[in-house]
């Protein structure tokens, strides 16, 4: 072990380093897609940029517009334009949100972030504290409600459970507001942004929880069945020793995994979590940004969500290596 | 700016540390907004953009910027940053407006000539790229003629002029450096004359807006107005039903809602925002002028509203709505007459065939009608309609489709077509209906052309006396009633709820196309008073 430690520190390292090379091409690939998608929707941003306005102006002042703004530039001269603003450090304009694209990130970023964290923090919590119950009593009445629970609460989509939130904790019990980062005069401060923060980051952790859940408990129910848990249990260990030290690291490790590549759903999560309580998050600006064709705030934010997609897996990945030493560090 | 970003970004790390160890302690009581002089309303829509030459306010009653006029509750026009309503020259092609003196802008600087100048000659320059060129196109000059007075030149006589003065004047300052206004800051951060100033745009969230304690026409009452963006129109109600708002905007039937709830009031707005089936003339079915007639008596608009509306909208036979007084042409509507409708297509030609459907020298009566599939309120419509001319015989196919697939076949299949104002006539029927504008962009989209249509749109368009102008709208009626170009439906009403919150103030108004917090019952939110 003390021999074999030190080469294994220089695989690891290997590994996140071999990755974060790999980083860069996949970027690259990310962005010119995006662009590439963003060119063969069927939207025109012409209608985001005129409003209502676009009903009354005339076909010519129209065709000008467009000239002036690029619209009618090939998508290979757009993306040439974002990306060589990119390597000098301007992120551009966004023209849906009509502000610099640094200030978009920098105002919203923060405030997805802290509800994706939160919200991750509840899932995983809900995930090995129900899983775990309901692998050890597995069959009981608690397993039987959990598991129907998770099954049911994995078709519902992430608003319909926001509404059904607001409905009974905000306007049934009164317990909580019903949206916004505070009360509608109130200042940014810790304690009306936590009250706030309650319902949005226990519904999107709720709604992430039952895939994770159904997994923790189906994979400590195989853990359960191994030899060295038999083992355990034949060296007459405790019971709660035997699942908590014995079964549930062998459980865990494809669970740590799985959490890197649960990333995207989160977002995707998000985006529904934010409209509804009118969180002023970046998830709810890219709705507002795709539907305008808005390429240099997509093109940033399809970055930073890639990035968080392999920065996830890359993290996933080293944790798995560290956490078992079989683990091959792919190279 | 350093210090605010990094307060942005350590303040999520501060409540993610101690949001989980924060027990739910009891929250403030519902109805916490309202208190002093406060104003708590929720929008359903942002604005991308506070700048008036970007697209904000453009039917006035901004609560952040003064136009030149202003319209009261009547809709008729008073001078605002004016000291009067100006009058056309004897040739109708000048206005000269004298200035109000002593008005300053909510950064301290004064209001002149030269702040008037700067913002229409900014929107005229095509290098700004405003998307309001089109609506300005009449006007050919801007000059200063000294500190108080600026003189506007026309292009052609346009006796509707003073209506186009709502628009919002900004600093010039702060179109100093000219080029595109996309990028400008004042696109968040605007410096008006207006009652309020903007204190505070968290975005996606919401804006605090601020009494302006040296507003020239004496400092609003209301001392803060909160507008909280609200998009999802359920999540909007339910914070209204739990006393976060004193106020909102909400479609008919959730407004329906809060009817006979103790503490709040329903307001239904009537407006000039019609709804429309467009109909194209390249078209073989609808460029068969019985044709329109005959579905223009076999639609039952009122029908409609009863269904779909739950009662709120008025009949509409025209552009031109029934508040517009004198204007409006009793003698030009249609009632619901499916026998006369009938009547007319046997005598056009349409024959009915063996399978329900008409059929005139091997044409069916069939076309495809297009609705943005966004819109459930053109939707609903546009199936009634179907339904309506089903009855007569008449096939049509629905299509719900986004802008950007309806606009390069608005030229040969039929549309739900929105809009309207309620301060001129010419503002509302010239570029739908006159020829010199079909197919130019949205505007007359069926490419409808009709001489006489025509000619009485000019004429009210530039006679310079009120009474020829009720004349010839009333004359465009006429000839449009006798050779229709689409089938008008509905004019909308606009529904709100408003919370008990101790204010009174409120006059009702005509609102136009837009609705939002600007318009609505908070048109003249300036005026309010507390109640005690």
């Amino acid at each position: 072990m003390t021999v074999g430690a030190p080469s294994r520190k220089r695989a690891i390292l290997g590994l996140a380093g071999r990755r974060l090379a790999f980083a860069v091409p996949v970027l690259v690939i990310v962005s010119a897609a995006m662009f590439a998608l963003g060119a063969a929707s069927p939207f025109d941003p012409i209608y985001q940029y005129y409003g209502v306005g676009v009903f009354t102006a005339s076909a010519a002042d129209i065709a000008r517009v467009r000239a002036q703004l690029g619209l009618d530039d090939s998508v290979v001269v757009q993306f040439g334009r974002w990306a060589g603003d990119l390597l000098t450090g301007d992120l551009g304009d966004s023209r849906s949100l009509r502000q610099p694209v640094a200030e978009v990130i920098t105002e919203r970023l923060p405030w997805t972030l802290l509800l994706v964290s939160v919200g991750l923090g509840i899932a995983v919590l809900v995930a090995l504290v129900l899983g775990v119950v309901t692998a050890w009593r597995q069959g009981g009445w608690l397993d039987r409600i959990v598991t129907a629970l998770a099954q049911a609460i994995e078709g519902i989509p992430a608003f319909v459970l926001a509404l059904g939130a607001i409905a009974l904790f905000a306007l049934g019990l009164g317990w909580l507001p019903v949206a916004g980062l505070t009360d509608a005069g109130g200042d940014v401060s810790v304690g009306q942004v936590a009250r706030h923060l309650v319902l949005p980051a226990t519904v999107l952790g709720v709604s992430q929880s039952p895939w994770l859940l159904l997994h923790v408990r189906q994979s400590l129910l195989g853990a359960l069945a191994e030899d060295h848990v038999t083992g355990a249990r034949a060296r007459g260990l405790t019971e709660p020793a035997v699942v908590l030290r014995h079964a549930l690291p062998t459980a865990l490790l494809p669970f740590v995994t799985l959490l890197g590549a649960r990333v995207p759903e989160l977002v995707t999560g998000a985006v529904l979590v934010e409209v509804v309580f009118s969180w002023p998050g970046v998830a709810a600006a890219i709705v507002q940004a795709a539907l305008a064709v808005d390429y240099p705030l997509l093109a940033t934010l399809t970055l930073f969500a890639t990035a968080a997609v392999l920065l996830g897996s890359l993290l996933a990945d080293v944790a798995a290596a560290l956490l078992d030493p079989r683990v091959a560090t792919d190279g | 700016m350093l210090t605010t970003s990094w307060r942005a970004v350590l303040l999520p790390v501060i409540v993610a540390l101690t949001v989980l160890g924060t027990a739910c302690s009891a929250p403030t009581a519902p109805g916490a907004a309202g208190d002093g002089a406060e104003l708590v309303l929720a929008d359903a829509y942002e604005d991308e953009s506070l700048h008036p030459l970007m697209g904000y306010a453009t039917d006035g009653a901004s609560k952040i910027f003064d136009g030149l006029i202003r319209h009261d509750a009547q809709r008729v026009v008073q001078p605002a940053l004016a000291t009067e309503v100006p009058e056309a020259s004897a040739d109708g092609r000048s206005y000269t407006v004298a200035l109000r003196d002593e008005v300053s802008f909510h950064d301290g600087s004064s209001f002149g000539a030269e702040d008037v100048v700067a913002t229409y000659r900014t929107l005229l320059d095509p290098e700004s790229v405003s998307p309001l060129t089109t609506e300005y196109a009449m006007i050919s000059k801007v000059e200063q003629v000294d500190d108080r007075t600026v003189r506007f030149d026309l292009a052609f006589p346009y006796a509707p002029f003073p209506h186009k003065l709502v628009l919002g004047i900004v600093p010039s300052e702060a179109v100093a450096g000219g080029g595109p206004l996309e990028g400008s800051s004042f696109n968040s951060a605007p410096i008006g004359t207006g009652p309020f100033r903007l204190a505070e745009w968290r975005k996606g969230e919401r804006m605090i807006l601020e009494s302006n304690e040296s507003y020239w026409d004496g400092a609003p009452e209301v001392e803060r107005l909160i507008v909280v963006f609200a998009t999802d129109d359920n999540t909007r109600a339910q914070r209204m039903r739990s006393g976060e708002f004193d106020g909102t905007v909400l479609p008919p039937a959730l407004a329906e809602t809060f009817r006979g709830v103790d503490g709040y009031r329903l307001i239904s707005h009537k407006s000039a925002d019609y709804r429309t089936i467009m109909m194209p003339m390249n078209n073989p079915v609808t460029g068969d002028p019985g044709m329109r007639l005959a579905l223009n008596y076999a639609a039952n608009r009122q029908g409609m509203i009863d269904a779909l509306l739950a009662g709120h909208g008025a009949p509409a036979s025209n552009p031109i709505p029934e508040v517009l007084g004198d204007y409006a042409e009793p003698s030009a509507q249609f009632r619901h007459d499916p026998a006369r409708a009938a009547q007319i297509l046997d005598e056009s030609g349409w024959v009915m065939g063996p399978d329900g459907t008409r059929a005139r020298e091997g044409v069916p009566a069939r076309f495809t009608l297009m609705y943005p599939a966004s819109d459930t309120v053109r939707k609903d419509l546009a199936q009634a309609f179907t339904s309506d001319a089903r009855a007569l015989g008449v096939d049509i196919e629905l299509e719900g489709l986004g802008w950007e697939a309806i606009e390069p076949r608005m030229g040969g299949d039929a549309l739900v077509l929105g809009g309207g104002t309620p301060f001129d006539p010419d503002l509302v029927s010239y570029q739908l209906l006159h020829s010199s504008f079909a197919a130019d962009g949205f505007n007359n989209p069926g490419s409808y052309s009709n001489p006489q249509v025509d000619a009485a749109l000019d004429t009210g368009r530039q006679a310079d006396q009120p009474a020829d102008r009720v004349a010839a709208y009333q004359q465009f009626q006429r000839a449009y009633a006798a050779d229709p170009a689409m089938v008008f439906l509905t004019f909308l009403e606009h529904t709100y709820v408003l919370r008990d919150s101790g204010w009174q103030g409120y006059r009702p108004i005509v609102d136009p196309h837009a609705h939002g917090v600007n318009w609505g019952p908070w048109w003249n939110l300036q005026d309010w008073k507390p109640t005690s």
